[in-house]
């Protein structure tokens, strides 16, 4: 078992024919991925190939031909931020269930009224915008992330599952995993912008009731109040042990950090107040960032 | 992006709020014309415009007497004395830094004393994903301090996206604040115009605060402040076109132009790390090792994805250039890329910078056994350069090497 992904998912890519989209299809492809198609408006009817892979795709010019013909339910997503917010919604409108949105930049209030429109559509998922993507070693990879660095789990192992907000780090804290021989059930990077699809939450609920999943790794970072939230939800529902490191306790207040989302505003949003609430809730939190392997060993060590 | 007061004051102003009658000046000449024009026998405010907030209370640096960024000037000569003052010493206030701020444009403003000061904005809640209208009759001061002490007197008022503020969702908060039935249409006016602004030009925050009822009984937006979603400017050619780039820091100007994200911050230890999170992370680590012997972070930088030998240039030049400098810390995780092309570039880079302090890289990822001996293999021309096995190390290393 893992969550959302897994070797029978269909996917395309919006937005195929762009430098990241191609490559990044491509590397999906080579980790085993089942691509089925791709969509670049004015560019339907034309096959898209692999560089790498050698693999060839069609591309359609609109997400709703994409589906009829390719039966895809899932869609990651490289359009460019100006037309970003829109892509998200016509995957949602064409009856993808789970939307990948890789794209950053993409403006606030774009993503606000994407969110509100993806509302009538019960049961689609948006993970991101501006994140890695989605990741279930050695079946899925839906992203930009490194393959090899991931452990997959054996025939009746259990695993980690990874929620983070980041990239590069979400990288750095599974390969500490994968070197303690941890390996994952899923990975799920859901993005550094303020607003996002799949909440910290959602992620912690899936990974709670999947069987596979033995331990929660949570990576978060400064701005908002998600990790707070997230460690009230912890000390209520959820029984499995969780660990978590939290970003950015040397950032200035006011500046944004590099993530739109990642700023300490209004004297909220701050590393200690979150790493406060997740000590609260009995979370193993890592004291640095090459403690957490160690932070989710210890999280096991614990709960047995 | 930020704005001044009176480019935010003229924007409110397009979209129908009432506020002063105003002059902006960039001489003492300027602001005795400004005077003239708009004292009508009482007097005009000069107002500093630098992006920092808490002018008022601020003060000049190296002025022997006590002025902040806002004095009333009840005549020309005061205003002229009071302007000279102003644009020839930096303003200091709480969100500057010690050294202030030089201030090169002031704002002259009709006289408008407030009887009563309101405090509206529109923020974006994060929890909901909606904008937020947030208003309180304890205005005039530090909201956040407000915020935080009786919050019972911030009123709120989430509203859509779509639809924008309501008439009568401004309306009721108007008549919730305490606004007399002849100033709530005034009032209303000004929260739409706030909402219309912030919706329209793609805002961050907008907030008006003071709103004053002023003692001759007129409601107007005393002051306020606009920022931009600097993802959005590209639909916006006329709110990019307000940027100052002389109120932000040079060495931020400069990398971004560079595609490189950089914040200058206090500490010795320089950071070149790829991605925004695993930066954080990093400024986080030598704050952990270095913090009891002093030792910190000179600036969070993420190069982003890629790293290439011109990026890395730039890169380290912007950091060399802060003299606090005395050690930089490499954190490179090479995902897809291959470490030995991002060795190659900082192996590259090094030789076209020169480093004058310790260089400790650390990189992990696909192909690192191959990255560790091209930075060996550069040892005799990189003699402050040392690779280390892993993060904890590093961290330790270049806290050591910079003392």
């Amino acid at each position: 078992m893992s969550i959302l992904v897994d070797r029978s998912t269909r996917v395309i890519c919006q937005g195929i024919t762009g430098g990241a989209g191609s490559f990044h299809t491509d590397q999906c492809l080579l980790y085993g991925t089942q691509f089925v198609g791709g969509v670049t408006p004015k560019k339907g009817g034309m096959m898209w190939k692999g560089e790498k892979s050698g693999r060839e795709l069609p591309v359609f010019n609109t997400v709703a031909e994409a589906v009829r013909a390719t039966g895809a339910t899932a869609s990651m997503v490289f359009v460019p931020p100006a037309g970003a917010a829109d892509a998200i919604m016509e995957a949602a409108d064409a009856g993808i269930r789970l939307i990948v949105a890789i794209t950053e930049g993409i403006p606030v209030l774009d993503m606000a009224k994407a969110k509100r429109f993806l509302k009538s559509f019960p049961g689609v998922r948006l993970i991101g915008p501006n994140c890695p993507g989605i990741i279930t070693p050695g079946q899925c990879k839906i992203g930009i992330m490194p393959g090899p660095i991931h452990k997959p789990c054996g025939p009746n192992e259990r695993g980690v599952g990874v929620i983070s907000r980041s990239g590069t780090l979400t990288y750095e804290a599974v390969f500490q995993l994968t070197a303690l021989g941890l390996p994952q059930t899923t990975c799920v990077g859901i993005g550094g912008d303020p607003v996002i699809g799949t909440t910290q939450i959602e992620l912690l609920e899936l990974f709670e009731n999947d069987p596979q999943t033995e331990a929660i790794l949570l990576i978060g970072e400064i701005g908002g109040t998600a990790e707070e939230q997230a460690a009230e939800y912890v000390a209520r529902h959820v029984k499995k042990p969780v660990a978590a490191f939290i970003a950015g306790q040397t950032a200035p207040p006011g500046k944004r950090m590099g993530h739109a989302g990642a700023i300490i505003s209004g004297g909220s949003g701050k590393a200690q107040d979150k790493i406060a609430a997740l000590q609260k809730a009995g979370i193993e939190v890592a004291p640095t960032p090459a403690d957490m392997g160690l932070a989710v060993q210890k999280a096991l060590a614990k709960k047995k | 992006m930020k704005v001044h007061e009176y480019q935010a004051k003229e924007l409110l102003a397009a979209a129908g709020a009432p506020i002063p009658r105003h002059i902006v000046c960039k001489t003492v000449q300027d602001v005795a014309t400004a005077f003239d024009q708009l004292a009508e026998g009482r007097g005009v405010m000069v107002k500093a415009q630098i992006h920092a907030g808490g002018r008022g209370a601020g003060q000049l640096v190296g002025y022997p007497e006590k002025l902040g960024g806002v004095k009333f000037c009840a005549t020309q000569e005061k205003a002229r004395a009071v302007a000279e003052a102003m644009l020839q010493h930096p303003l200091k206030t709480l969100q500057t830094g010690p050294q202030g701020q030089p201030v090169r444009t002031l704002l002259v403003q009709a006289d408008a004393e407030p009887a009563q000061e309101f405090y509206v904005a529109v923020v974006f809640d994060r929890s909901q994903g909606v904008p937020l209208l947030m208003a309180s009759a304890a205005g005039g001061m530090d909201i956040e301090k407000v915020a935080h002490e009786t919050p019972e007197k911030i009123l709120k008022v989430p509203f859509a996206p779509e639809t924008g503020l309501l008439p009568f969702q401004a309306r009721r908060m108007a008549y919730e604040l305490g606004f007399t039935p002849e100033q709530a249409p005034v009032a209303e006016k000004i929260m739409l115009a706030l909402a219309q602004v912030y919706l329209q030009k793609d805002a961050t925050l907008a907030e008006v605060n003071p709103l004053a009822v002023t003692k001759t009984g007129a409601v107007v937006v005393l002051d306020a402040k606009i920022d931009f979603d600097d993802n959005a400017l590209f639909r916006h050619p006329d709110i990019a076109a307000l940027r100052d780039e002389g109120e932000e820091n040079p060495a931020e100007v400069r990398a971004a132009k560079a595609h490189l994200n950089f914040i200058q911050l206090d500490g010795t230890i320089g950071c070149l790390v790829n991605g925004a999170g695993l930066a954080m992370a990093t400024m986080d680590i030598i704050n952990y090792h270095g913090q009891a012997k002093g030792v910190g972070p000179a600036n969070f930088l993420d190069v982003g994805g890629s790293v290439t030998p011109q990026g890395a240039v730039e890169a380290f030049r912007i950091i060399l250039s802060d003299p606090k400098v005395k050690g930089i810390l490499v954190n490179v995780f090479g995902g897809i890329a291959s470490c030995a092309t991002i060795a190659e570039a900082l192996v590259k880079a090094g030789k076209e910078v020169g480093f004058r302090v310790p260089v400790v890289v650390r990189l992990e990822g696909n192909e690192v056994e191959k990255a560790r001996a091209i930075l060996a293999a550069a040892a005799a021309d990189l003699p402050t350069l040392k690779s280390a096995p892993d993060l904890t190390s590093a961290a330790k290393m270049i806290v050591e090497l910079s003392q």
